[in-house]
């Protein structure tokens, strides 16, 4: 290896705090930068496009053809109708688990050290992670509407609520997300992080209206699944995707409001606390 | 404020951190003056990486205070990582994306223009040798150069300050030695550079001033040379090949030196410090082992090893608290020594 030159350090003098309007730009660069980043890594492993996208559309194809036959339901259009804003809560649920598995990475790597030893904005680590993720989710979500049309899905109750479906479905991922982050950073283990997430995860999306009708539930679990974020949050995007008087908006529209609120209120602190003092 | 002046690039007093019941920190002192190499030397969880943590402003201190060029940690940090680089004990990057990536992307978190973030990348890949190796994923990079793309991330800011955590821990034997050549020729450009290392010839090898930390406390501190004479001027050590003869050789060399001599079991290494009589006491050895009729083998006078240091200052070699990792610790040391010595023997 050449070692010959490297060239003076060439220190210039300390510039004292720089100014707020040029820290909110670089807070804004820095996120975009660690977007990128993000989304760079995302497309270079195959392995995480395989779990993001493939195993959605697995789940799609899975309770289409084999356990929708069986779950009997009055959805106009049938189960495929019934099925797709669940799958898609969950897949938006499920890509936290990348948020979570990546800041644990990089925690053990050492690379949240290095971000966080450097002038960078302080904020730009978790918001740009949030963003990239967000993004990937929103790729993963459109792609999955599209296999869900190739199966007989359709949107009944016009363009705008399911655009707003959609959004609603991504503001519930990117709540997951901080959940997530929160964890990754605090666990710092991937392997831990991994399996602590299916323990939540798990019961959450599928404890819900996301697969089969509450109704359908022994009553002890029904009081569970009624009160929990997923099935306000898909009870909400079904009635964005197909309207109609068998499934209002109110009271489920409000109610995920006020749940992804309360992550947001709680999860965003914890996270920022456990960036902050991540080691 | 700006302008440190001749200060002491690091200025550390009465630094104090605990976890929970763990006393990591108890109240450490340091002064590295500008463009100098300090060498922080211990076993691990001796305090090393916690002290290193505190000065590049990624964990409070609980009691103490810590300045960089001036600037103290916890109160002005922003400024202080503007002034640092860090480069930990495992590399930090992004192994999905390729080496000029890497580079590029932390010249644009230190908010240098784009076509500068690109200079710089390009400059730090050509110094670091690593230019052919420049647009393939980290991920098929050797250990070695890893760690040297891991330091040339830590130089894209220009710091005045260089934290280096272990830089060679865990590399092949001549990743170290490349390393080594690195760090050097950093130093020979007026960086100031902390160095932690458990690897007693490295502290030896690259540092200007040593202090020895153990369980959270500098117990020595001196440039090696001083750090060596601490032990008691020179050592006279010499392998015995009849075992059954150990016992006379000792009591041979006890007339010549000035304690007691030192017998390695495990090796049949005699050794003894003899101080500063150097070559009298080795003609007078010479003498002393003929009469008795004990053959030696590998008889020689030299310098104390800061192995030696270690265990004079510390009552413990220096791998007595670590596991698992391989390291040449006191006992490897003397018995390569006692190899080497074997292969001139008369």
């Amino acid at each position: 290896m050449t070692t010959a030159e490297i060239t003076a350090p060439a220190p210039g003098p300390v510039s004292d705090e720089p100014s707020l309007l040029t820290r909110a730009r670089w807070a804004i660069s820095d996120t975009l930068i660690i977007t990128k980043r993000g989304l760079l890594v995302w497309m270079r492993v195959p392995a995480y496009i395989v779990f993001t996208v493939i195993q959605p559309v697995m789940f799609v194809l899975l309770f289409r053809y084999v356990f929708g036959g069986a779950i009997p339901v009055s959805t106009p259009g049938g189960y495929v109708n019934f099925l797709m804003p669940g799958i898609i809560a969950q897949t938006a649920a499920f890509a936290c688990f990348g948020t979570a598995i990546a800041l644990a990475q990089e925690l053990q790597k050492g690379v949240i050290d290095r971000l966080r030893s450097m002038p960078m904005a302080r904020s730009a680590v978790l918001s740009g992670r949030l963003v990239a993720d967000s993004l990937r989710m929103l790729v993963t979500i459109l792609i999955i509407v599209a296999v869900g049309y190739a199966v007989g899905f359709r949107f009944l109750n016009g363009f705008g609520p399911a655009v707003a479906m959609i959004a609603l479905a991504t503001l519930f991922g990117i709540a997951f997300c901080v959940i997530a982050a929160f964890t990754g950073l605090a666990i710092g283990d991937e392997e831990s992080v991994q399996a602590f997430g299916l323990i939540w995860l798990f019961p959450l999306t599928f404890v819900s209206s996301a697969f089969v009708p509450i109704s359908s539930m022994p009553g002890w679990l029904q009081a569970f699944a009624y009160h929990q974020p997923v099935t306000q949050v898909v009870d909400a995007m079904r009635a964005l995707a197909l309207g109609g008087p068998q499934y209002p908006l109110e009271p489920s529209l409000w109610q995920s409001f006020a749940w992804l609120a309360g992550i947001f209120i709680v999860f965003i602190p914890l996270a920022v606390r456990a960036y902050r003092r991540a080691s | 404020m700006t302008d440190n002046g001749s200060g002491p690039a690091i200025l550390v007093e009465g630094l104090t951190k605990s976890f929970g019941e763990v006393h990591a920190l108890r109240g450490i002192d340091l002064s590295v003056p500008q463009g100098t190499v300090l060498g922080v030397l211990g076993p691990n969880g001796a305090g090393k990486t916690t002290a290193v943590r505190i000065l590049t402003t990624l964990l409070l201190p609980d009691g103490g205070r810590a300045l960089v060029e001036g600037r103290d940690v916890v109160r002005e940090a922003a400024a202080v990582r503007r002034l640092i680089g860090l480069s930990g004990q495992s590399a930090a990057i992004q192994e999905e994306l390729t080496g000029r990536e890497n580079l590029d992307m932390i010249g644009r978190l230190y908010h240098l223009r784009k076509a500068d973030a690109r200079t710089r990348a390009v400059e730090l890949l050509d110094q670091f040798g690593l230019t052919d190796a420049a647009d393939r994923p980290a991920k098929t990079f050797s250990g070695g150069m890893q760690r040297r793309l891991d330091l040339a991330a830590s130089l894209v800011g220009r710091p005045r300050v260089l934290f280096l955590d272990e830089p060679t821990t865990g590399l092949d034997p001549r990743s170290r030695l490349g390393m080594w050549d690195t760090i050097r020729s950093l130093v020979a450009t007026g960086t100031t550079i902390l160095l932690t290392t458990q690897y007693l010839d490295e502290a030896d090898e690259l540092a200007d001033e040593i202090v020895v930390i153990d369980h959270g406390q500098v117990i020595a501190a001196g440039t090696a040379e001083e750090l060596k004479s601490r032990v008691g001027g020179d050592v006279l050590e010499f392998a015995v090949p009849d075992r059954t003869r150990c016992a006379d050789g000792v009591a041979a060399i006890a007339k010549v030196g000035e304690g007691e001599p030192h017998f390695d079991d495990e090796t049949g290494v005699i050794s003894v410090g003899v101080g500063g009589r150097g070559s009298d006491a080795l003609i007078e050895a010479v003498r002393e082992l003929d009469n008795a009729g004990v053959h030696t083998q590998g008889l020689a006078l030299r310098r104390p090893s800061l192995d030696d240091v270690f265990l004079a200052l510390t009552g413990h070699a220096a791998e007595d608290e670590t596991s698992g990792k391989p390291k040449r610790g006191r006992r490897q040391g003397k018995k390569d020594q006692a190899k080497q010595d074997a292969k001139v023997s008369s």
